[in-house]
């Protein structure tokens, strides 16, 4: 069996990165492996510019973001397999992959980095009656059609969902000549950013409907329309006697994004409910010792700066875990209360955490004028006045070792939205 | 004449809302923005919009099929429509490097168009 001190699982911006900080960080044991025929991950197919302001301070497209890591990688000599699939990963740490030269592949990992990005959702979630003709892609899918293989998968488009990349796939298909009808929401509130909304919808005179959905798939081989409804934002059901009938020929669905952990449950790595992907303490460890996870598949990410970030620090943690530098001894809970859906970390182990830790989460709701508060325990040590916070934008706050080495016998850190 | 409009800056994703504020068509006043480049876009947007345009283009004996491509810097919005449709005719011969020039001054945009991945040529 092959032996590797570090094995990445994904060759994204998270992968990418994660295998950067490890060599930068002394252990050059590193070996990537990608199932598909390039480096860079989902970034190849976002054409579209907006990406690593915070990293370069400059405006890239996706594929120019992947490319500054893909050369960085190349540059060090970090090893790394393409067209590799990994199919399995065990408690022990042993990475089972397959491809078409090497066969079964079996590597014996001193660590692992978890960077499998995320799937989106599919139409089998959605229920929609009528048959299931051709013509319904997810957005994603349709962007991949678009721009890596050139080819225009409809002229008159109804997007269900307003997720960032149903958004830019409205300006994207728009550009190359298709008709887009609307973008239906079934929220009171849109899940992209608000940029997306005036440069992909408003710029185009596309409508944005929310409270509404698609109650109804009409044709048999191919979409020839859909019935939107209007719905009531109390229960969600669509609202009786107010469908109308919108003719398309494709429906494009950007209904959320799904961290990618098959491989995770079969390492039984435990998983956080509400974010779909591990549950990690501040060092990106997952419950099993050793197993790293960062980028989309710990948590679905709107910037790809931060996924970058956190793949850095798991990256740098699994060198110090390999090393045998890490420091357990107790741990501090991390509570989401109150309007906070979910954090990342769940967990900090003061012995072991970096000077700042970032906590990343977000809201279950809209709210609008409210405060952002970190609470050590009963003592409020954070309380910060946001005019508005949204589930479709990723918060962060800082937590100060020191906060935590200064409380002996603190048992949680609580983050919520308060009114006052 | 005073006017003002509601803007959000698509600078960066923080999307900061703006006001801005106009006499007789001249603006008095940008309100809002967090950083210099919202303000930068504010006045840029009620005077003289403009975008990046990115799609793609395919690529001949390349290891991919279509290689990515944007304007250097933006372009006016108003000439956008002009320069997509000016792209339906190219096609480029690999290999392509990240930032190679496919198409010099763009429209009479004054912006040249660039690749943004490179693309290795195929050997059969
Ligand atoms: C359509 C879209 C638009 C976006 N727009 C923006 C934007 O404008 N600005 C911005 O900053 N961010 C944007 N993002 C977010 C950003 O691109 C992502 O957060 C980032 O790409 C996530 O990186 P990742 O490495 O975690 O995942 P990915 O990029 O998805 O990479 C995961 C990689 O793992 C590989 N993989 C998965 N399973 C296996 C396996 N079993 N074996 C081997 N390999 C495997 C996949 O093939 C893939 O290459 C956008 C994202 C999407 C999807
Ligand atoms: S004003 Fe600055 S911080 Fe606010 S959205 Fe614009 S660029 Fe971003």
């Amino acid at each position: 069996m092959m032996k590797r001190d570090i094995v990445i699982i994904g060759g994204g911006p998270a992968g990418l990165a994660a295998a950067i900080s490890c060599f930068e960080n002394g252990n050059r044991d590193i070996l990537i492996l990608e199932r598909e025929t390039y480096l860079g991950g989902i970034l190849n197919q976002c054409i579209h510019n907006g990406f690593g302001l915070h990293t370069f301070k400059e405006e890239l497209t996706g594929p120019e973001y992947a490319g500054r890591y893909v050369d960085k990688v190349r540059d060090l000599g970090i090893d790394y397999r393409l067209d590799t699939m990994v199919i399995d990963i065990n408690q022990e740490k042993v990475v089972s992959a397959i491809n078409e030269k090497d066969g079964l592949l079996q590597i014996q990992a001193k660590a692992v980095i978890l960077a499998m990005g995320c799937r989106e959702r599919s139409r089998g979630a959605l229920n929609i009656p009528g048959y299931r003709p051709a013509g319904i892609f997810s957005a994603g899918t349709a962007q991949r059609y678009v721009n890596i293989e050139g080819y225009m998968p409809g002229k008159q488009v109804v997007i269900l969902g307003s997720g960032d990349i149903g958004l830019i796939m409205a300006r994207r298909m728009t550009l190359e000549g298709a008709k887009v009808k609307m973008v239906c929401e079934i929220m009171p509130y849109s899940g992209g950013l608000k940029r997306n909304i005036v440069q992909c919808l408003d710029d185009y005179g596309i409508p944005l409907k929310l409270n509404h959905t698609v109650t109804k798939i009409f044709g048999k081989e191919r979409v020839t329309g859909v019935n939107v409804s209007e719905v009531d934002p109390a229960t969600r059901m669509p609202i009786p006697g107010t469908e109308e009938y919108v003719a398309c020929d494709t429906l494009l669905l950007s209904v959320g994004l799904i961290p990618e952990n098959e491989l995770s449950r079969k390492a039984h790595v435990k998983i956080n409910p509400k974010t779909q992907g591990p549950e990690v303490d501040e060092s990106l460890s997952t419950s099993i010792p050793g197993i790293f996870a960062a980028g989309n598949v710990l948590h679905v990410h709107d910037l790809v700066d931060f996924v970058s970030q956190e793949a850095a620090l798991a990256g740098k943690f699994a060198v110090k875990y390999i090393a045998g530098l890490s420091q357990d001894g107790s741990a501090v809970a991390v509570e989401p209360q109150n309007g906070v859906r979910y954090s990342v970390p769940s967990r900090i182990h003061p012995g072991n955490a970096e000077d700042i830790t970032v906590i990343r989460f977000r809201t279950d709701n809209v709210y609008r004028d409210v405060f952002l508060s970190v609470y050590l325990d009963e003592e409020r040590v954070m309380h910060l006045k946001k005019r508005i916070l949204t589930p479709g934008e990723m918060e962060q706050v800082n937590i100060p070792k020191k906060w935590i080495t200064d409380r002996p016998g603190l048992s949680r850190i609580r983050i919520l939205v308060e009114k006052e | 004449m005073k006017e003002t409009r509601q803007l959000t800056c698509i600078s960066c994703p923080m999307g900061c809302p703006l006001t801005v504020e106009m006499e007789d068509g001249v603006i008095t006043n940008v309100l809002g923005y967090t950083c210099r480049r919202g303000e930068e876009y504010a006045r840029k947007e009620v005077t003289n919009p403009r975008r990046t345009l990115t799609s793609v283009i395919p690529v001949l004996h390349g290891e991919i099929d279509m290689v990515s491509v944007k304007t250097r810097t933006d372009i006016p919005k108003a000439m956008v429509r002009e320069c997509i449709l000016a792209l339906k005719n190219l096609e480029i011969e690999a290999p392509v490097v990240i930032g190679q020039v496919i198409v010099h001054d763009l429209c009479g945009t004054g912006v040249d168009l660039i690749a943004t991945k490179a693309v290795r040529r195929n050997n059969p």
